[in-house]
């Protein structure tokens, strides 16, 4: 029984089709990997599955109960978070503060909100920025602190946009290990990505869509060498997906 | 220890003050005061939730006018009458809320919603026989301090340090809870605060029915102290302004910002009284305009975070 | 029924003016994405001036439309260039506080100037009117009608066909491609708000043979502009165009079926029911 089930999901802006008849499974503790050309629709796909945006037609289950017509908060409630693409810290607070909004999800008073925000800040790396405003982080320190945010609300199901954009090698690498510790304690992930490397080691399995349809599932290997992936990104830009380019 | 000192000393200075100063200072302080605290009330929404109310004006003037109201055709004393009112100005910030929020009203189109709305009361109140139309509703003068209705400037003055001291109390409460963390969040950044869990919907309204009805209670003790009420004063958008500036100027989203606004402009508003006498009828406003270019300008986080943050930036060994 | 279509007619002549008044409201927001609060009060400071020349030296409303087109460009280019280009990159709260502002002191330095009394220009042809069957031609109201019109097909011929009204569209299209040519943006930001409050300026002088005003009259009109831009499409020429007629109709029909002192509080309770069933706005939300 998966933990989130989407049937034929679709979502179109006027004529574009953003995400059409999209269907997968994602199992309680598994490490989804979604990746696609740029407009292939991945993030469209997460706004509705977490409830910034109402599908057009079909189902999103999420252990049992359907997400459809749900605020997004509820659905944060439910134990599934999402992170944005361009990372949106608060930017007038300190990321001890930002944390402890995550933090407030999951208890009643600000003491203990702080608690959980210090916890979350070590095992993320960012417990000497605790201090500083929101706006003086560096890119890098923004990405680990969206993430750290969602973390703080205990979720069951974390849904990472583009996470490792814009990093160079060893933040990527960093970032890498994090998110597999994040994973080693049970909570199942569904990232989207373009950089190969982070997908190809962190992905049990993979999912593609391109034009808002999905045209491959399976391991990273299969993916990797079905025919269909390749022409989707050959007939973009072959050497843009090969080396991760944004 | 200094901070305590400093505190105890003006707390002092405060309450003996209205004993040693003319009418005419008393009547500044009360009015300094009674602002700081409709600051206060329009900072939960302005500052700290992030929405901008052009509108205050209409609850000030429901507090006003239903314990004026209450008061006179019906003998409900005003000391339980504003109560009344600011359960009315609240359901009024709901509806106004519910009808915002719900259609996804954001930044301007909200600002041009609360302006609409309190237009439309003093359109109405102008044309309300009740309400006392175009001439106004005056209120009898009988010292009865049950008809909340006092002797002198002395006793308004320490009410009017009392809601300011309770209202600001009850900001410090907000800041300090869940309520205060997300209202904050919401100002930063509503799509992300409700991917981490929040309500905004819920929190919005909360602040705005927490905004709306303290505000209302200002507006009884204006009606109490000015004894007459005009819709063209009480309903104006200058009032409204009147309410907005001095958080903004002093610094929203802060618990000094209202205080720190509201005795800046009042020392304004006095300079200006003395050395423009006549002809001042737009100048006040005027001033306000120019204050606010000035703030938008050069200190879009208000006068007092401001100097906070120029005063820890002269002692580096100080944490941000 | 005459009744109803002499309302309409009226309505739709003003409307004229309207138009001409909603479309530099446009142009301001289309261009720098700037919601001019101070729009109406810029539209009353035109009919002062063009008041003050009518008192003053005789001039006709109609000629002074130079005059006050040029002095109240100058001041939205002022506006423009000292103020609102320092803060595009702010919050958006913070301009609209900027230009309420603008507003307050317009508004008010008008009141410190002429007081509160309205104002009114009465010209010879004011009574002026002829007929065309049963319905009564205002002479003023049709001029005004015929000057917003060409007013309003020049700026549209100046934004399609001159390489300055080019620059204009490209910028309010794409900032970045038009930085990217080589385009001096915030010249182009302060001609902008300069031609849209040149357009509030004229239409200013277009109302004064038959409107009374005063310094608050500068709310009214505000309100009024962002009805009919919000209608008609924050940034849409078109949309400005035929929301003036529209709101200009609905105006004068509302007058004859409510009572006239209840005509402001309809302006408002519009301006409520548009914020809340408006067609999607482009500010205001993400999605």
């Amino acid at each position: 029984m998966s933990l989130l089930r989407v049937s034929g999901a679709s979502k179109a802006f006027g004529g574009l089709r953003a995400v059409h008849r999209v269907s997968f499974d994602l199992a309680e503790g598994e490490m989804l990997g979604l990746i696609g050309p740029n407009g292939a629709g991945k993030t469209t796909l997460f706004h509705l599955v977490s409830g910034f945006l109402r599908p057009d037609e079909g189902t999103v289950i999420y252990a049992g109960e359907s997400l459809v017509g749900l605020r997004p908060h509820d659905v944060c409630q439910r134990g599934m978070v999402r992170t944005f693409q361009i990372a949106r810290p608060f930017l007038r607070l300190t990321v001890l503060e930002n944390v402890v909004v995550g933090a407030l999800e999951r208890v009643a008073h600000r003491r203990e909100a702080v608690a959980i925000a210090e916890e979350v800040l070590a095992l993320t790396g960012l417990a000497g920025r605790a201090g500083s405003m929101g706006h003086s982080l560096t890119l890098p320190d923004r990405k680990r602190l969206e993430l750290a945010r969602a973390l703080a609300t205990g979720p069951r199901v974390l849904l990472l946009d583009e996470v490792m954009a814009g990093l160079n090698p060893t933040e990527t690498g960093r970032l890498i290990d994090l998110i597999r510790a994040i994973h080693g304690r049970g909570i199942t992930i569904l990232l989207i990505e373009h950089v190969m490397k982070a997908v190809m080691a962190l992905s049990q399995r993979i999912l593609v869509l391109n034009y808002g349809e999905v045209i491959a599932q399976g391991s990273p290997e299969e993916v990797v060498r079905d025919p269909k992936v390749i022409e989707a990104y050959l007939g973009e830009d072959s050497a843009g997906a090969e080396a991760g380019a944004d | 220890m200094l901070r305590l000192g400093l505190g105890t000393a003006a707390a002092v200075a405060l309450l003996v003050l209205p004993f040693w100063v003319p009418s005419a200072w008393q009547n500044l302080l009360i009015t300094t005061f009674y602002y700081a605290y409709l600051g206060q009330a329009w900072n939960i929404l302005g500052g700290y939730a992030g929405q901008l109310s052009l509108g205050h004006a209409a609850f000030f003037a429901i507090g006003a006018y239903t314990s004026a109201v209450l008061a006179t055709q019906y003998a409900i004393s005003p000391w339980l009458g504003m109560f009344a009112g600011a359960a009315l100005a609240a359901i009024l910030s709901l509806g106004i809320g519910y009808l915002g929020f719900r259609f996804g009203l954001r930044g301007f189109y909200f600002i041009l919603l609360t302006l609409a709305v309190a237009e439309i009361c003093r359109l109405i109140a102008l044309h309300l026989p009740l309400l006392g139309g175009y001439t106004g509703l005056f209120i009898n003068y009988t010292p009865n301090p049950w008809q909340f209705q006092f002797q002198g400037k002395i006793p308004y003055y320490f009410i009017a340090l009392g809601f300011l001291v309770v209202g600001s109390g009850i900001v410090w409460l907000i800041q300090r809870s869940k309520l205060g963390a997300y209202l904050v969040a919401i100002r930063e950044d509503e799509d992300a605060s409700e991917a981490l869990g929040v309500d905004t919907f819920r929190y919005k309204m909360i602040a705005y029915a927490l905004s709306a009805g303290l505000t209302a209670l200002g507006g009884t003790f204006y009606a109490y102290y000015q004894y007459y009420l005009q819709p063209n004063t009480v309903l104006h958008i200058n009032h409204s302004v009147d309410i907005m500036i001095r958080p903004i100027v002093g610094g929203a989203g802060t618990i000094l910002g209202p205080v720190l606004g509201s005795f800046l402009l009042e020392l304004l508003g006095e300079f200006s009284r003395t050395y423009f006498a006549g002809g001042t009828a737009g100048l006040t406003v005027v001033i306000y305009g120019v204050l606010l270019i000035i703030v938008v300008l050069f200190l879009p986080r208000g006068v007092y975070p401001t100097l906070a943050h120029l005063m820890r930036r002269r002692r580096p060994g100080r944490a941000a | 029924m005459a009744l109803y279509v002499q309302a309409i007619v009226n309505g739709f002549l003003v409307g004229g003016v309207y138009s001409l008044m909603a479309l530099g409201l446009s142009l301001i927001f289309g261009v720098m994405r700037v919601i001019n609060f101070a729009h109406g009060d810029m539209m009353v400071w035109g009919m002062y001036l063009s008041y003050w020349l009518f008192v003053t030296a005789g001039v006709d409303p109609y000629l002074s439309i130079l005059v006050t087109g040029s002095a109240i460009f100058l001041l939205g280019a002022a506006v423009q260039k000292g103020l609102v280009n320092r803060i595009l990159d702010a919050p958006h709260e913070m301009q609209i506080l900027l230009m309420l502002g603008v507003a307050l002191v317009l508004e008010n330095v008008a009141l410190m100037v002429w007081g509160p009394d309205p104002r009114r220009v009465s010209t010879t042809y004011a009574l002026s009117t002829f007929w065309l069957g049963p319905i009564v031609f205002d002479l003023p109201k049709v001029t005004t009608f015929g000057l917003a019109l060409a007013l309003a097909l020049g700026l549209y011929l100046f934004l399609k066909k001159t390489d300055l009204g080019r620059m204009i569209r490209a910028a309010s299209d794409n900032q970045i491609g038009a930085l990217l040519v080589g385009t001096d943006i915030l010249k182009v930001f302060t001609l902008a708000f300069g031609i849209g409050a040149a357009c509030v300026g004229a239409a200013g002088s277009l109302m004064t043979p038959f409107l009374p005003f005063s310094p608050s009259t500068g709310l009214f009109f505000t309100i009024t502009s962002f009805n009919i831009v919000i209608i008609g499409g924050m940034g849409s020429f078109l949309g400005a165009f035929v929301g003036g007629l529209l709101v200009g109709v609905s105006e004068s029909l509302g007058a004859v079926i409510l009572v006239p002192s209840l005509k402001e509080i309809v302006s408002f309770v519009l301006l409520v029911l548009i914020l809340l069933f408006r067609p999607q706005g482009l500010l205001g939300g993400s999605r």
